[in-house]
């Protein structure tokens, strides 16, 4: 076990791509971390690096202290897990597991010994016998894990090693992950374009995007403290809502009304380099039925009447959607996450997501009166993206 | 989850899948049939008739130089020719120009195969440099070794041994024509093998190396196996083409001092000894052998794929 230290780490490809600029990034002994990014971001460039399968271009690696560039995978010791689960198709599951333990010719009862105890905790000691070929898509899955959990390395890898499973086994093997690391405590790098996955398994989370990292924070600061346009945007599902917002004395004009700005927002606005032209974001659960509103809360927020274009009723809680005429929030980060499918959950540009309590008596087609919560309000620079709501306090980047 | 997996998995498994299987295999077999047939129809009727008529001339006393002695002698022929000194030093011949190109031709090919593969700049100018002498049509290429190796005016003759005549020499002929096939059919394995290097996963090999594999470990207990049946393919084509060895022997030595092989023997008596028995007769067992080559390589082949052991789910 050992800490993983990534200082002004770069990677320019042979054919002058810049895949990740000048990374810092400190990983704690034992630490569970989650790359997480659109596609083409540089998360499997990363991974490599720390594996020792890409040559790193500029900076430095240590892993546990020791300076590590220059030193092959086989003599990192770290195991990795690979999407496509990379088993060896002419050996058994008992030697594909073997396999590492061989090379590093270990003694043979030792090797059977590890091999059943890895296969035991895997559930995997029915198959032992097979060829992967024969195994089931969850089955080849726990392999690729059993082999590198028999070497008790001091590092796993894991290059999005549950996205070629389907959904319902997807989120059992991300619990089985989740409590085997627990159990192991191996520091584990783990690279997934869901952010699901990102969410519920790491102790802390790297959002990339463009080859550079945007934030790093455990998931609540990433979900309540987005340090910008984008992380707001890729981060959370149904994805925060955004509006244009201009700054007009005392209000805040947007297509659903004029917000009053007051507490914490006109901290944001009162420096005298804040932006007059920009983007609100708010999150569905921030809004409610303003029937259901309380007194006291109602002060906090505003109001605002809206035809329902549609109703979702999950149970717990319903989702609402409004259509918002107007301005639509325009940036570069926004176009960059509509334009990557796989990760954020962004709705259509002219539609507001909202999340109101399942008491609610909204109706499809009838208007609604629906209270957002200014306190939860994020207002970003549509220039850089950044998060002005945060300056005045300790942002973590 | 898996606990009800391992109860669920084997009890439905076994009984219930064998069926189903059989039912579907036999469709798939039957479907197989089919696409082969038009293909398998037309190889019959074009091989099939020759194939007869030499073994009918092979069971005959037959020699154009006395067409009226001919007489059908059931396998006497046979007799004689497997009793013949000649055929046997050509059959050894030809084995031992088989064995030494096919091997030395797998190990230069595999070699080309790999730098052919991993070279990134001017893919296309090596692949197209690698495959010249294949180009070349054999007897063409044959002829300029034989200017080559021929004392006074060939270059490599001077070069290697100023005072002999390698071509009359049973030893450095036989030597030249193993070379000059070798230098010919190599490109044609390396080919064959790229193609099975790239079967081999990309995952598989980085997999293999972060395991803790050396360059050799990845190569031989990751990509051979994994390459097998293209090696076996390649195989396969090399030893039953080598094995019919005729124009370069034909062309650098004419057969001398013992250097002629199956094919070789078996043309000088059909062509020019003009005896239809006799050389349908050695037509005939070279045509033998090479069906049990093929038959033992098949064999193999059969376990080559990977996971085809047991392999239901494909
Ligand atoms: N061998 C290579 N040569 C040149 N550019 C490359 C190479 N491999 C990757 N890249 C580029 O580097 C960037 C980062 O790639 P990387 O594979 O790290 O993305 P990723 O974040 O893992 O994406 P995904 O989620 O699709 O796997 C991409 O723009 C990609 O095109
Ligand atoms: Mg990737």
């Amino acid at each position: 076990m050992a800490d993983i230290v990534l200082d002004k780490v770069s990677k320019k490809y042979p054919d002058g791509t810049v895949a990740v600029h000048d990374i810092d990034l400190e990983i704690a002994d034992g630490e569970f971390i989650i790359l997480v990014g659109p596609s083409g971001c540089g998360k499997s460039t990363t991974l490599n690096m720390i594996a020792g399968l890409e040559d790193i271009s500029s900076g430095e690696l240590r892993i546990a202290g020791e300076r590590v560039n220059d030193k092959a995978p086989k003599d990192r010791d770290i195991a990795m897990v690979f999407q496509s689960y990379a088993l060896y198709p002419n050996m058994t599951v008992r030697e594909n597991m073997a396999f590492p333990l061989r090379l590093a010719k270990l003694d043979k009862k030792v090797i059977d010994e590890k091999v059943g105890e890895a296969a035991r905790v895997l559930e995997l000691t029915d198959y032992l016998d097979r060829k992967p070929a024969n195994l089931s898509g969850g089955q080849r899955q726990r392999v690729a894990m059993g082999r590198a959990i028999v070497r008790s390395p001091k590092a796993f890898l894991m290059d999005e090693p549950l996205s070629n499973l389907d959904a319902k086994l997807r989120v059992q093997m991300r619990t089985q992950v989740s409590r085997l690391q627990k159990q192991l405590g191996t520091t584990t790098v783990y690279v997934t374009h869901d952010q699901t996955e990102a969410m519920t398994l790491g102790d802390r989370v790297v959002v990339m995007r463009g080859g550079y990292i945007q934030q790093v924070g455990d998931p609540q600061t990433l979900y309540d403290r987005p340090v910008n346009l984008f992380v707001a945007g890729f981060i959370g599902s149904p994805a925060m809502n955004f509006l244009a917002a201009t700054v007009e004395e005392d209000k805040l004009r947007t297509a659903l009304g004029d917000l009053p700005i007051g507490g914490r927002t006109r901290a944001a606005l009162s420096g005298a380099d804040a932006p007059r032209q920009l983007i609100l974001g708010i999150r569905p659960e921030h809004f409610e039925d303003a029937s259901l509103v309380e007194d006291h809360q109602r002060a906090k927020g505003y109001e605002f009447t809206a035809p329902v274009d549609l109703v979702e009723s999950m149970g717990s809680d319903k989702y609402v959607y409004f259509t918002v005429e107007g301005e639509h929030a325009s940036s570069a980060d926004l176009e960059d996450l509509a334009a990557d499918a796989g990760g954020a959950d962004l709705p259509p540009q002219d539609s507001l997501v909202t999340r109101l309590s399942a008491e609610s008596r909204v109706r499809d087609g009838a208007d609604a009166k629906v209270w957002m919560n200014l306190d939860k309000i994020h207002l970003f620079d549509p220039s850089d993206g950044r998060n002005i709501t945060l300056t005045d306090e300790k942002a973590e980047v | 989850m898996s606990v009800q997996e391992k109860v669920r998995i084997p009890a439905q498994r076994t009984p219930k899948k064998k069926v189903a299987l059989s039912e579907g295999k036999k469709q798939e077999r039957k479907l197989g049939w089919l696409l082969c047939a038009p293909a398998a129809i037309v190889m019959v009727a074009v091989t099939a008739y020759p194939i007869i008529y030499s073994v009918w001339l092979s069971l005959q006393r037959y020699d154009l130089k006395f067409p009226e002695d001919r007489e059908f002698i059931g396998l006497t022929n046979y007799v004689t020719v497997l009793s013949n000194n000649y055929w046997w030093t050509a059959f050894g011949v030809t084995a031992l120009i088989t064995v030494i190109s096919v091997t030395v031709e797998l190990i230069l090919g595999m070699g080309l195969a790999l730098i052919m593969h991993k070279t990134l700049v001017g893919r296309g100018l090596v692949r197209t440099s690698a495959l010249i002498p294949y180009g070349i049509v054999t007897v063409v290429a044959a002829f300029s070794w034989r200017y080559a190796w021929t004392p006074g005016t060939g270059y490599l003759a001077n070069l290697v041994s100023p005072d002999g005549a390698p071509l009359t020499e049973r030893a450095s002929a036989l030597a030249i024509i193993i070379f000059a096939e070798i230098w010919k059919t190599t490109p044609f394995m390396a080919l064959l093998l790229m193609a099975g290097l790239a079967l081999v996963p990309d995952d598989l090999l980085k997999a293999a190396s972060m395991d803790g594999a050396s360059w050799w470990q990845r190569f031989t207990k990751v990509m051979l196996p994994v390459m097998k049946p293209a090696i076996l393919v390649a195989l396969l084509f090399r030893t039953l083409d080598a094995f019919r060895i005729f124009d370069n022997i034909y062309v650098l030595s004419a057969g001398a001092n013992e250097t002629s092989s199956v094919s070789m023997i078996a043309y000088n008596n059909l062509m020019k000894g003009l005896n239809l028995g006799i050389g349908s007769t050695m037509s005939v067992l070279i045509f033998l052998t090479v069906a049990i080559i093929a038959f033992i390589f098949v064999k193999l082949f059969g376990t080559a794929a990977p996971g085809s052991d047991d392999g239901e789910r494909r």
